[in-house]
């Protein structure tokens, strides 16, 4: 009897440990989701902050070109003052698109592709948009490490029981932002 | 990825588990030999005893040592821009806090990773590779040592090359006694003596094939984790063809590295520095070929993409990754290549930003010739006019306060330009600009401006 009810009590001790184990590593994943989530947002600030020097390196070659960076600078403040998921992804979208059309109006100076400050903040740009990329594809890929362990089994008891939930990619809606611009006349 | 360090933990465990046996093994049987079979556990406890201290020793100083063998500077990020940038890339893809980087004053193209317990890890790059390597191949190298730093890489062969080390300790500590102290042995012509002189024969056998064992161990490890390294690269950087011409174009290049100080850390570079290195069994690398064979064979970036590219270009049955690893995840998509130039067009440019760079960080200062050449400084010359080693002129070594004896510029045509002063700043001319001389903001010197 005394054996019996030791073998009953050493299953439930094994039990819980192997259930302790399984929550930390869930709670471990999770918290890796929401840090990966804001390395997103450091890295689109870090953007925001690169703009206005950009914007006045420029200026000092292409003054003429007042409409391209206007367009920059006011894409830059819809996404300072974005909030929201959506309306932020939005308006980051908008601030790629006219990044993209200020580089293309960059091309026709060649003085100012020259100058070693505008190459070191294009470098900076270059690195900031990078950062961005593996930002968001260390979220998507921490989100697609968490969700397919609360849902293999046997790990989906212990996610269940304390309702870890599935976490969502970071998806943009288009990558037309990407593509070149066309230049009419 | 969790599931990769987990299963790699495992793996390493179950070598180390071997090493150790051996370690043991040869411990208690020397012990046996020597001061009879019952002595046997203090010996294996001996052999581990001496294992515990050099991994200690080598766990506390040992990235300090890597870097300081190799002569390794510390870069900033006003130093080296772009690998900055790179690095904090990987970093931010691998979800690791960003590691310190360090210059080493090679023309050979490599690179290596260490990491202490706590603190941050370092990666250390040669000139030559920064000389060589595009955008897109110089993030395929750092990808590359960011994956050993999250595979924990670092600690798990500084332990087995410590076991290495106490395997060949013990073995040679064994033989030598056994070769000077043998006289005083017990039994004599008692039955125990044949069966002393059968341990004494194993020991022997031991002592010497032991370390050969641990050697071939630890260097299937090291092949190994090489390729989880290049799997984990094609992951982060999502662009596994980047790895494989960085690799190309370092094993094109066969200027040998310095030879002896580099072979305990062999394994820790991304090819083997050594220049005429064992292949097979005894290499702490995978062939390159096959390296690049198998990244190039890769149809996505994933575990799964790399797995079928090992199997495909290996042929054998036995798997690259574990199981689980494979599991967790499935196909993942390659990115575009960046169309950065490269420094194929320029390389004597490159090569003289790159020792600029070094002669930067070394305190030279840099006076301008007429004739072109640029005159480095050593910070510790006594002496205030030098002369220029092409054309002979006389300069003055400018010193913060402005002296009398000016330098010139001239001009190569009428359009905007610019130029660096003395003292690192930039200058620029408008095609306005009519007059002599100009001022330079940053330090006063006073400039000449010559036409074209």
């Amino acid at each position: 009897m005394v054996l019996f009810l030791g073998i009953v009590l050493a299953l439930m001790v094994g039990v819980a440990l192997w259930a302790m184990g399984i929550y930390n590593g869930l709670v471990t994943l999770r918290n890796q989701v929401k840090n990966a989530w804001s390395q997103i947002d450091v890295q689109l600030k870090r953007r925001h902050d690169l703009i206005p020097n950009l914007v006045e390196t420029v200026k000092g070659y292409a003054g003429h070109e007042r409409e391209t960076l206007e367009k920059v600078i006011s894409a830059r403040a819809r996404a300072v003052s974005a909030q929201g998921v959506q309306e932020q992804s939005q308006a980051e979208q908008g601030l790629s698109g006219a990044l993209g059309r200020l580089m293309l109006v960059v091309e026709q100076y060649p003085d100012l592709k020259a100058n070693q400050n505008f190459l070191s903040l294009q470098e900076e740009l270059t690195s900031t948009e990078n950062r961005i990329g593996f930002a968001r594809q260390h979220y998507n890929d921490s989100v697609m490490t968490y969700n397919t362990k609360i849902q293999k089994f046997p790990d989906n008891f212990v996610a269940g029981s304390f309702s870890f939930t599935a976490e969502s990619f970071f998806e943009l809606q288009d990558e037309a932002a990407r593509e070149a611009p066309k230049v009419s006349f | 990825m969790w599931e990769a360090i987990r299963a790699n933990q495992r793996r390493s465990r179950l070598l180390i588990g071997l090493m150790g046996g051996l370690l043991v093994g040869v411990g208690a049987l020397a012990a046996a030999a020597l001061a009879g079979p019952d002595m046997a556990w203090a010996g294996g406890l001996l052999a581990l005893g001496v294992w515990g201290i050099l991994l200690t020793l080598a766990l506390q100083r040992g990235d300090q040592l890597a870097l300081t063998a190799a002569s390794a500077r510390p870069l900033r990020k006003e130093d080296a821009p772009q690998l900055w940038n790179i690095t904090e890339e990987m970093a931010i893809a691998a979800g690791l806090p960003m590691p310190r980087l360090y210059l080493i004053d090679d023309d050979a193209p490599n690179a290596f990773a260490t990491a202490s317990r706590k603190g941050p890890a370092a990666v250390a790059v040669t000139a030559g590779l920064l000389r060589r390597l595009t955008r897109d191949e110089l993030q395929g190298v750092i990808a590359h040592e960011v994956g050993h730093i999250r595979n924990k890489d670092v600690h798990f062969m500084t332990m087995a090359l410590v076991m290495v080390g106490s395997i060949a300790l013990v073995s040679d500590m064994a033989l030598r006694i056994l070769w000077f102290g043998g006289g005083r042995r017990r039994g004599g012509g008692r039955s125990g003596g044949q069966a002393q002189l059968l341990l004494l024969a194993l020991t022997v056998l031991a002592a010497i094939l032991a370390p050969l064992f641990a050697r071939l161990l630890y260097f299937a490890c090291s092949r190994q984790r090489e390729y989880l390294a290049d799997a984990s690269a094609a992951r982060f950087s999502r662009y596994p063809a980047g790895l494989a011409s960085a690799l190309e174009k370092i094993s094109k290049s066969d200027t040998g590295s310095r030879g002896r100080e580099m072979r305990a850390m062999a394994p820790l570079y991304i090819v083997n520095p050594l220049a005429r290195s064992a292949v097979g069994l005894f290499s702490s690398h995978p062939p390159t070929r096959k390296r690049v064979e198998i990244l190039r064979a890769m149809s996505g970036a994933g575990w799964v993409d790399y797995e079928k590219a090992y199997a495909q270009v290996v042929g054998d049955r036995t798997p690259c990754l574990d199981k689980k690893t494979l599991a967790s995840e499935g196909s993942i998509a390659t990115r575009q290549g960046q169309a950065i130039p490269g420094p194929e067009a320029d390389a004597t440019e490159r090569a003289r930003e790159v020792s600029d760079l070094l002669d930067r960080m070394a305190h030279f200062l840099l006076v301008p010739c007429l004739c072109g050449v640029r005159i480095k400084v050593p910070e510790a010359f006594k002496g205030d006019q030098v002369k220029c080693p092409r054309c002979g002129r006389d300069h003055a070594i400018p010193t913060a306060s402005p002296s009398g004896i000016p330098i010139s510029y001239r001009r190569t045509g009428n359009s905007w330009e610019s130029f660096r002063c003395s003292c690192d700043r930039v200058l620029q001319i408008s095609p306005a600009f009519a007059a002599k001389r100009m001022r330079c903001k940053g330090c006063g010197q006073s400039i000449e401006i010559q036409p074209a």
